[in-house]
């Protein structure tokens, strides 16, 4: 349940950024988080909901955008699509895949009052 | 407790790391309103009118854009880290594995076998217990513990905290035993040279691709208790080929804590990371 360190995160993020850009009180929570980023979203909307509690966020909603995983295969030498890091490249069956997309988890914006 | 985070931890530590501009702690940023907040980000006002016509009780809600990684707080202490390993030429490995994998048992036997030639310390993260930090002090090498409570993972701000009151000596080894979870750790960098992802034989060869972010974050997958292969049938090779597909450049050691048998390519290759820390390239 490494969601909830995430989410001790993101509200982190948010206090700041309530410091620097004043605001005081927060709507909604958009989050892109990779398909390869080992990141379960319904625990991510549980913890979320959790964390925020008390905070400047209590109540917020949280939007989830999804992004795909990405490879880039050395055999083929182009960006493939994956959707686990086991996956196999689609197009030669090669093991040989950087991972270029879909690992990353980061706060987009917020709306904020 | 620190004064600067209040993350609980009671020392008389210097936080090399708050003199970092941007280490998140909100009241060190207070300045920041006299600032234009266009320097910062660019806001987009929505349909609900001029932010600063508000009548009382009334606020108008607007977006603000922030494009920041969920871990840049954790990324910036585990650079922090990694700056201090670097100039003192030290190597730092985060040994992850799931709980009873051996990691402790390897850590003493490894311990007992280098002690007298190289300088050693661990820091132990743990849930509740200071079970294994007495293991390892037993052994005569100084250990930290770390308790986590609920938290599943240690994280580098803690880590941090832990090397201050640790002071190690240049050169030092330093392990950073994690605690027993093969998902969680994956995703927060210590600041470690390597993880190392301790796997036994007794747990089934397709804990890579049922973990796969595990096996994939670790540079070293150590195959442990192969004592024990002759009563199990856990397949060595199509447990390697599992590795190999989550993560094409991991390396595998093939050893037994207990009996000792493969422990002395495991030391080498302690030795071999250790010497190139002391190497100092930028
Ligand atoms: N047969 C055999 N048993 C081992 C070996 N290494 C460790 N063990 C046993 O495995 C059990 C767990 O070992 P620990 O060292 O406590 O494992 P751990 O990974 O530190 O456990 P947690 O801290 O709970 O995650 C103990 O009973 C050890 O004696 C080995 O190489 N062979
Ligand atoms: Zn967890
Ligand atoms: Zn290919
Ligand atoms: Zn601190």
């Amino acid at each position: 349940m490494h969601e909830m360190s995430l989410c001790e995160g993101v509200l982190h993020i948010i206090e700041r950024e309530a410091q620097t850009q004043g605001f005081g009180r927060v709507k909604t929570v958009w989050l892109e988080i990779g398909a390869l980023a080992g990141v379960e979203p319904e625990a991510m909307r549980f913890c979320f909901d959790a964390v925020m509690r008390g905070s400047l966020a209590d109540g917020a909603g949280l939007e989830i955008i999804a992004a795909p995983g990405v490879a880039w295969c050395l055999p083929c030498g182009k960006n493939v699509a994956v959707s686990q890091l086991y996956d196999v490249c689609p197009n030669c069956g090669s093991h040989q895949l950087q991972i270029v997309g879909g690992d990353q988890m980061r706060i987009k914006e917020l709306e904020v009052e | 407790m620190c004064g600067v985070c209040g993350c609980g931890e009671g020392l008389n530590h210097s936080h090399e790391h708050e003199h970092d501009p941007q280490h998140g702690h909100a009241h060190e940023h207070r300045h920041a309103h006299a600032h234009s907040h266009s320097q910062h980000h660019h806001h987009h006002e929505h349909a609900l009118g001029p932010e600063h016509a508000h009548a009382p009780g009334l606020t108008p809600a607007r977006m603000v854009q922030i494009e920041q990684d969920i871990l840049s707080a954790n990324n910036r202490y585990a650079d922090d880290n990694r700056r201090y390993f670097g100039e003192r030429g030290m190597l730092a490995l985060n040994l992850v594995s799931s709980p009873g994998s051996g990691k402790t048992m390897l850590l003493t036997e490894t311990i007992l076998r280098l002690k007298d030639e190289l300088n050693i310390a661990v820091i132990e993260g743990d849930q509740q217990t200071a079970r294994d930090a007495d293991r390892i002090r037993a052994t005569g090498v100084p250990a930290v513990q770390i308790n986590t409570g609920k938290g599943c993972h240690l994280d580098a701000h803690r880590v941090g905290h832990a090397l201050e009151s640790l002071n190690l000596p240049e050169k030092s080894l330093l392990f950073i035993e994690n605690v027993g979870n093969l998902v969680c750790p994956s995703a927060f960098d210590l600041g470690e040279a390597h993880k190392v992802v301790i796997l036994s034989v007794t747990e089934g060869e397709d804990k890579p691709i049922k973990y796969p972010d595990m096996f994939h974050a670790a540079d070293l997958m150590i195959l442990n208790k192969t004592d024990l292969l002759p009563y199990l049938d856990f397949d060595v090779e199509q447990c390697i080929r599992y590795a190999k597909q989550v993560n094409p450049k991991i390396r595998v050691l093939q050893l037994s804590a207990k009996t000792g048998e493969g422990m002395d390519n495991w030391l080498k290759w302690l030795r071999a990371e250790l010497d190139l820390q002391g190497i100092g390239y930028a």
